[in-house]
This record gives C-alpha cells, structure tokens and sequence, in this order.
C-alpha cells in the first residue's frame, strides 16, 4: 500500500519550532534526519515546505480564480512536509508514525492507485 | 425471550465469528466475509423460525454465507482471479481464527461506533437490526455506519493480522475497552420493559470469555470479566418491583448472586497471581470488595481508598478521582471528602454524579440549602430515566 504522510503542526507547534535555539535546531534536525534515514527504503518522494508566511492560495469563485495571499484556512493547523510511504498495510505505517521525532502530528492517507 | 428466538442468538453468537474467521481465512477479503456472513444471519433469521434450527447450524451459515461469497467474486470480474485460488484452496481446520477477528474488528484506526458495530456484528452474530434495537439508533444509521467503516477497512490498508507482542496490549486494551462500552450501554439500560431482545451486558460479558479463552494468560480480560460478573450479580436487586433504580447501601445483598461472585473473586485473584495490574483488575477488586461486604458500612473502605489509589497510578482521571473521594469519605469523614470534590468542580462541573456526590456529602454535613443544590444541579445533568427518578425523590423527600 502507498501511503501520504502530511506532517502537520499547529500555530503553536510552528511558535515553538522558531523559538529552538541553534543547538536544539540542529539536534532536531538530526534526529529527523534519522528518522528518515531508518525507513527510508520504504519512503518515496518527500519534501519538507516552506512556511506559511510564503504559502498562496488559488481559489474558485463560479470558475473564476482568486488568487491571495496565506493558506485557505488562516492559523488552524499547518502542514510542514510530506512523504510517500509504501508499506504492507496501515500497522506498518501506524508503527513508523508512532516514532516520528519530530513534534506535531502525523496526518496518514492512503493514495488513490490506478491499475 | 421465546425459545426458539433464543435458541437462534445463542447460535449465532457462538457461530457467527467462527463462520466469519474461517471466510476470511479463505476468501482473504475480511469485508466480503463479514457481509456474506450478514446476509447468511439475514436469511436465518427468515427461516429458522419457521422450519427450526437445522441440526448443523454453523454448516448451514457456512454454506450459505460461502455461495453468497462465491456469486459476488463471480459478478466481479476483477476477482475471477482471486476465484480461481479460493477454488483450490484446502478445506479448513478447526482451527480458533476469532482472536485475529476481534482485533481486526477493533482496530483503533476506526471510530468506536464503528469498533462496537463490527464487533457486535462479525463476532457476537448481531444483525444491523438488532445492533439499532440495542442503541435505539435507526437501523439505516446503523447500515452507514458500517458501510463507512469498511470503507475505511479496505482503503486504508487495516490489516487482518494479530498484531506483534510490542502492539498486543494496546490493542487488547482497545478490545477491552469496547467491550466495556457495550457492557454498560445494557447494564445502565433501564429495567422498564423487559427487553425480548439480545442483552448486550449478557453478549458482552460473554464477548470478554471469549477473549479469555484465546488470550488465557493475559490479565486485564480477566479483570474485565470478572468485573462483568459482579456488576451481573447485583443486577437483580438495582431496581425495585416498581422498577424504580435502588442504589448500592439499599440494596438486598442476600439476592446478590453468590456463584457469580465467587467466580468473579476466583479471576480477580488468578489475575492478581500474574503481578501485572491493570485499570480493569484493579475497577474488579473493588467491586470484589463491595460484593463481600456485608452493608455498606461494614465495607473494607480503606481497602478500596487504597486501590482507587493504585488505579489513580496507572489511569489518572477525574472521575477515579471523584469515585476515590467519595471511598475516602468513609474513611477520612465529610470535612476532607468535601475539600477533594471541590477541586475536581472544573473538570467534573458536567458530571451528574459529582454533585450528586457532592450533594450527599454536603447533607451529612448538615449543609442543607447547599446539598439541595447540587442534587437539583445533579438531576438537570442526568439523562437515564432511572438515575433521573431517583434523584428527582432525592430532591423532593427533604422538603
């Protein structure tokens, strides 16, 4: 099964993350970085994103697109990166998101797939 | 409960999650079991009444549940494939598939409506209908719900498999947990009628045997059912021939059922044998210590204070809190009991039996203006009809 992991956080979350000291940065990063090291035989295309101060949003309106500035959803909660995961099934998926180091939650969807 | 009808839930229940395992097992599709195995209870229930419960009722279900599961696969070209192997595959063994069944169906990347439902239909034999009649939700609430939840079985990847050691207890907890639900949903159901239905704290308790039966060294399920058995052995005497609710120092302990209880107090302390407490082992031991006593002042209370502690340890939460204040009151008096209830007035302020609590203990402290509010609080924030009674005759008889 392929799976989306959406690393998310809230206001809160992001507060805390900016508030780190360098040391306490690089030591989070770091243990990111194993965490992504550790699995990343099962992990596929992954990105982390820039945050929401440089986020744009396309919206419709009877068709006609609205361009503004922010997320669609101001301050409810912020996805910071992403990943592809292919495991066997949820269990799999459910055990490497319980040892994300990184704080915040972990949205799992599973990708739609195409014959 | 006429016999026949009785007849039919017993064999449901004992067969239902054996036909359903060994489905899974050969079809390897746990949704397309547990429907066919529905539309097999469906059609039972059409026809054994009428002609009697056939001599082989788990062959009966089993055949028709595996041509119902044989024409969808023919229908769907996308499973001719899968077809050909079920074709081949071996007959099965006799072999307990239930304890994979029951964790699958109490997964807890699912919604506990959707746990309650799933279990209560693939492992217990209830119908849609009858998992309505139980919660008094319509039937097509129900049937959604369902739909939804196996939905989510086949596109999120819920696997059909006992889960690693490391995994195990969580998930037994969460197995636990639901059982628990199901319990209380008939155990604090009122007596007004009585139900010629299913009696979900009977299924349920039958449920947690089941589990004890295929995890036997396991402690907590035999604190859930031990538990089970002392809430059982009062239920008799928890209401009146009026059928108006009768609370625990009022109630006729000589009715207590003695078997019961002593089964109980017998998996309390095997449990106990294995070191390894737990919230359900430790809930059971003090129903235990109520059910030996003689009167609810000759209750070992400094016992129970001292294993609502123990529970506080490994489960903190404010109604354990409440609960051991109001143990507590029978050890330390009203004055300390009083000052522990009020600091639980933020978390609990939503919770009928913290005033009602409260109320009680305001009263033996002669506070009465004070006490008649907090039973009047307790009777606006109760919703079962029988608690509501009682508290209203609570409110009225000290005028």
């Amino acid at each position: 099964m392929k799976y989306v992991f959406l690393f998310c956080g809230s206001a809160a979350d992001q507060a805390a993350f900016d508030a780190l000291t360098p040391d306490e940065l690089g030591e989070r990063y770091a243990r990111v970085m194993r965490w992504f090291t550790e699995h990343g035989d099962r992990l596929g295309a992954r990105n982390q994103l820039q945050g929401p101060e440089t986020a744009t949003t396309v919206s419709f309106q009877d068709g006609v697109p609205l361009v503004k500035d922010g997320l669609f959803l101001e301050g409810k909660e912020l996805v910071g990166g992403y990943t592809e995961v292919v495991v066997a099934d949820l269990d799999e998926a459910l055990a490497m998101a319980k040892s994300w180091p990184g704080g915040g939650w972990i949205e799992i969807r599973p990708v739609v797939e195409r014959p | 409960m006429s016999g026949g009808a009785a007849r039919v839930a017993e064999v449901f229940r004992e067969e239902a999650g054996r036909v359903t395992a060994a489905l899974v097992r050969r079809f390897g599709d746990f949704n397309l079991a547990e429907d066919c195995v529905q539309d097999a209870l469906v059609a039972a229930l059409e026809t054994w009444p009428r002609d009697g419960v056939p001599e082989r009722p788990a062959a009966w279900l089993t055949t028709v549940a595996t041509r119902r599961a044989l024409n969808r696969l023919d229908r769907d070209r996308r499973h001719r494939e899968k077809l050909a192997l079920v074709a081949a595959a071996p007959a099965d063994g006799e072999h307990d598939d239930r304890l994979r069944l029951i964790l699958a169906c109490c997964h807890p990347a699912l919604s506990r409506d959707a746990q309650v439902g799933l279990t209560l239909r693939a492992v217990a034999g209830f119908t849609n209908a009858e998992i309505a009649r139980a919660f008094v939700v319509p039937e097509a609430t129900i049937a959604q719900r369902l739909v939804r939840a196996k939905r989510k079985i086949a596109g999120a990847g819920i696997p059909y498999r006992i889960p690693s050691e490391v995994e195990l207890e969580g998930r037994l907890t969460v197995v636990l947990d639901v059982l628990y639900l199901v319990f209380n949903e008939g155990h604090l159901a009122t007596r007004g009628e009585e139900s010629a239905h299913r009696d979900l704290a009977e299924e349920a308790a039958w449920l947690a045997a089941l589990v004890l039966r295929l995890l036997p060294n396991e402690p907590e399920p035999m604190g859930l059912l031990a538990l089970m058995k002392l809430h059982l052995a009062r239920g008799p005497t928890r209401f009146d021939a009026g059928g108006r609710m009768v609370l625990l120092g009022d109630q006729e302990r000589a009715r207590w059922d003695r078997a019961l209880i002593d089964q109980a107090i017998g998996l309390v302390e095997r449990a106990a044998r294995q070191a390894r407490p737990g919230p359900y082992q430790l809930e059971a031991a003090i129903a235990a210590c109520h059910a030996e006593a003689p009167s609810l002042d000759r209750t070992d209370w400094p016992q129970i204070v001292v294993l609502y502690d123990m529970l506080l340890a490994l489960a903190p939460s404010p109604v354990v809190r409440c609960n051991r204040a109001i143990a507590a009151w029978r050890v330390h008096g009203p004055e300390l009991a009083l000052r522990d209830l009020d600091a639980l007035a933020g978390e609990l302020d939503g919770y009928h039996l913290f005033h009602a609590a409260r109320g009680e203990i305001l009263q033996d402290l002669g506070r009465r203006e004070q006490a008649r509010a907090a039973q009047l609080r307790a009777f606006d924030l109760t919703r079962n009809p029988a608690e509501r009674a009682l508290l209203q005759r609570r409110v009225f008889a000290e005028e």
